[in-house]
């Protein structure tokens, strides 16, 4: 495991999870076995696992969209109330292997967030959407496509891009190339690591100041053999809804490389 | 009343007659292979013996003329309306019978109360050639306006499940990502009233008022009991599908912002 840089792994960590678990609401079995995690401010952590183990049912659990049957999710050090948990899903953005869209554009569907409550005092940056669409190697005539036109790794760039405009603090990234094409897949990877490198352009004075570091961390599940030192840090493996690190047998393969953060 | 010599007394055989054409839509269900034939037999049969034990209950209520008993009967009514209202749709969640119920009676109990006491000014309230039929009329079509809005509301929480969720995890309230379904839901269930207003008088003669005049009422008095009537109908029916709409919300989307998908489940062999 490479030592991560330091940037603000002294304060409390971005995320943290304390003992959750997860059993199905309606069967009682175990999806996910009590997991401890801490993500600090430049960690970009990939985990890996078989179908099935429980890696989504541990992304969902993060982005607190389902209920836990034990343990606290802690951003910046405090817990979360029921009240705040919009504002907490603002910060933590969950990425979906299936994008969802809405009806309508392209453009719509990066305008709907600008339609809740949480981001009521921002609007949307016509500007920006465009330099992300194009940094994904979209034309300019993209913004106009209607949404049900999209190819599935078109979607998931719209997705992603509708998720980076709103300045997340930490991506969660649920296999989001699983079904993608390679050009897709490369799009997608160019867009969060060049999020991850400048952090959240033109993020409002309510972030910790005077930090140079950009304060973001991300968790990616990936099946795609070389993604996982493409676009991590640090890497986690699951088995039968167990978090744990990679089997020793599964590392040589994955050598993680340290990603440049400033 | 002289003209109401001019009405025949239907006999059987003349009811008989009248449930050939019922045959009609059976050869349709056959020849189209809709496999409707059994429900549209049952529903016949049922429309008969409901009807005629109606009629005896009724005689027997008008004699007595008693404020419990009137009150017994549409209580019984209501709860057999609040039944009726989960037989439609695909999906179900645990509490959606005592949802539709409670919606059902909540809204035309309002609103029948409200015609009663201010506008038809009946005394004394429960004068059993009133409330009883009053009541019936705007409790059918509040159950149908509440089943519609339960159909719709629970195909479209399980067919937008991802949206809701991308609309959750974007930093939506539970509020604005159930929003879009509610409209859709609350729309549905209010639109067949609001038509039925549009097209009355002139594709549709209503029944009460069509009975009203067959039974030799002046038709000014038919037409002014009719379009209260229309009102209370479509009150009641809009109140019962908004009840319903937020009761489906206040089971299936927690405090802390998440959808209790898994609550919602097909509903068996339906």
């Amino acid at each position: 495991m490479p030592s991560l840089p330091a940037s603000s792994a002294s304060g409390a960590p971005l995320l943290s999870a304390r003992g959750i678990a997860r059993a199905d609401p309606l069967s009682g079995t175990v999806l996910l076995h009590p997991a401890t995690l801490d993500l600090h401010a430049g960690d970009h952590l990939v985990i890996t696992g078989p179908s099935g183990a429980g890696k989504s049912v541990l992304m969902r659990g993060l982005a607190l969209l389902d209920p836990l049957s034990a343990g606290s999710i802690l951003l910046r050090g405090k817990a979360v109330a029921a009240c705040d948990v919009p504002a907490f899903r603002a910060q933590v953005a969950y990425i979906r292997q299936r994008p969802a869209m809405l009806g309508g554009t392209v453009e719509d569907n990066l305008r709907v967030p600008y339609t809740l409550k949480c981001y009521a005092d921002r609007s949307y940056d016509h500007e920006r959407a465009q330099g992300l669409l194009a940094a994904a190697g979209k034309p300019a005539g993209f913004a106009a496509k209607h949404a049900r036109d999209l190819s599935g790794g078109e979607a998931q760039i719209v997705a992603l891009i509708r998720a980076l405009q709103l300045d997340p603090a930490v991506l969660l990234l649920d296999e989001p190339t699983a079904a993608l094409d390679p050009e897709s897949t490369a799009a997608i990877e160019a867009l969060v690591l060049a999020w991850a490198r400048t952090g959240p352009d033109g993020r409002t004075a309510s972030s910790a100041a005077g930090s140079p570091a950009p304060e973001v961390a991300t968790i990616w599940i990936t099946h795609n053999p070389g993604q996982d030192t493409r676009v991590g840090n640090r890497h986690l493996h699951m088995q039968a809804g167990t978090l744990g690190p990679l089997p020793a047998a599964l590392a040589q393969t994955a050598s993680a490389t340290l990603m440049a953060t400033a | 009343m002289s003209n109401t010599e001019h009405l025949n007394n239907l006999s059987w055989v003349e009811l008989a007659i009248a449930a050939l054409l019922i045959l009609v839509n059976g050869a349709i269900s056959v020849a189209l292979r809709l496999g409707l034939e059994k429900k549209l037999a049952i529903a016949a049969l049922r429309t008969v013996v409901q009807l005629l034990a109606i009629g005896y209950v009724l005689q027997w209520v008008f004699a007595l003329n008693r404020w419990y008993v009137v009150m017994a009967i549409l209580v019984v009514m209501t709860l057999l309306a609040g039944n009726a209202t989960t037989e439609r749709g695909s999906a179900r969640y645990a509490g959606m019978g005592i949802d539709g119920l409670l919606s059902v009676w909540v809204s035309s109990w309002l609103v029948t109360a409200v015609g009663l006491f201010t506008v038809l000014r009946i005394h004394p309230w429960y004068e059993p050639r009133y409330a009883i039929p009053i009541l019936g009329m705007v409790l059918g079509n509040t159950l149908s306006g509440v089943s519609v809005g339960m159909e719709r509301i629970t195909n479209e929480l399980q067919d937008k499940r991802d949206q809701i969720e991308m609309l959750l995890a974007l930093g939506a309230t539970r509020w604005e990502a159930f929003r879009g379904a509610a409209v859709t839901a609350v729309r549905a269930g209010m639109m067949p009233a609001i038509n039925a207003m549009s097209v009355v008088g002139i594709v549709s003669l209503p029944g009460m008022m069509t009975g009203q005049v067959l039974a030799g009422q002046d038709p000014q008095q038919a037409i002014r009991y009719q379009i209260v009537i229309m009102f209370l109908i479509t009150a009641a029916s809009g109140l019962g599908t908004v009840a319903i709409v937020l009761l489906a919300f206040r089971r299936l989307f927690s405090a802390e912002h998440r959808f209790l998908y898994w609550r919602l489940s097909e509903r068996p062999g339906g």
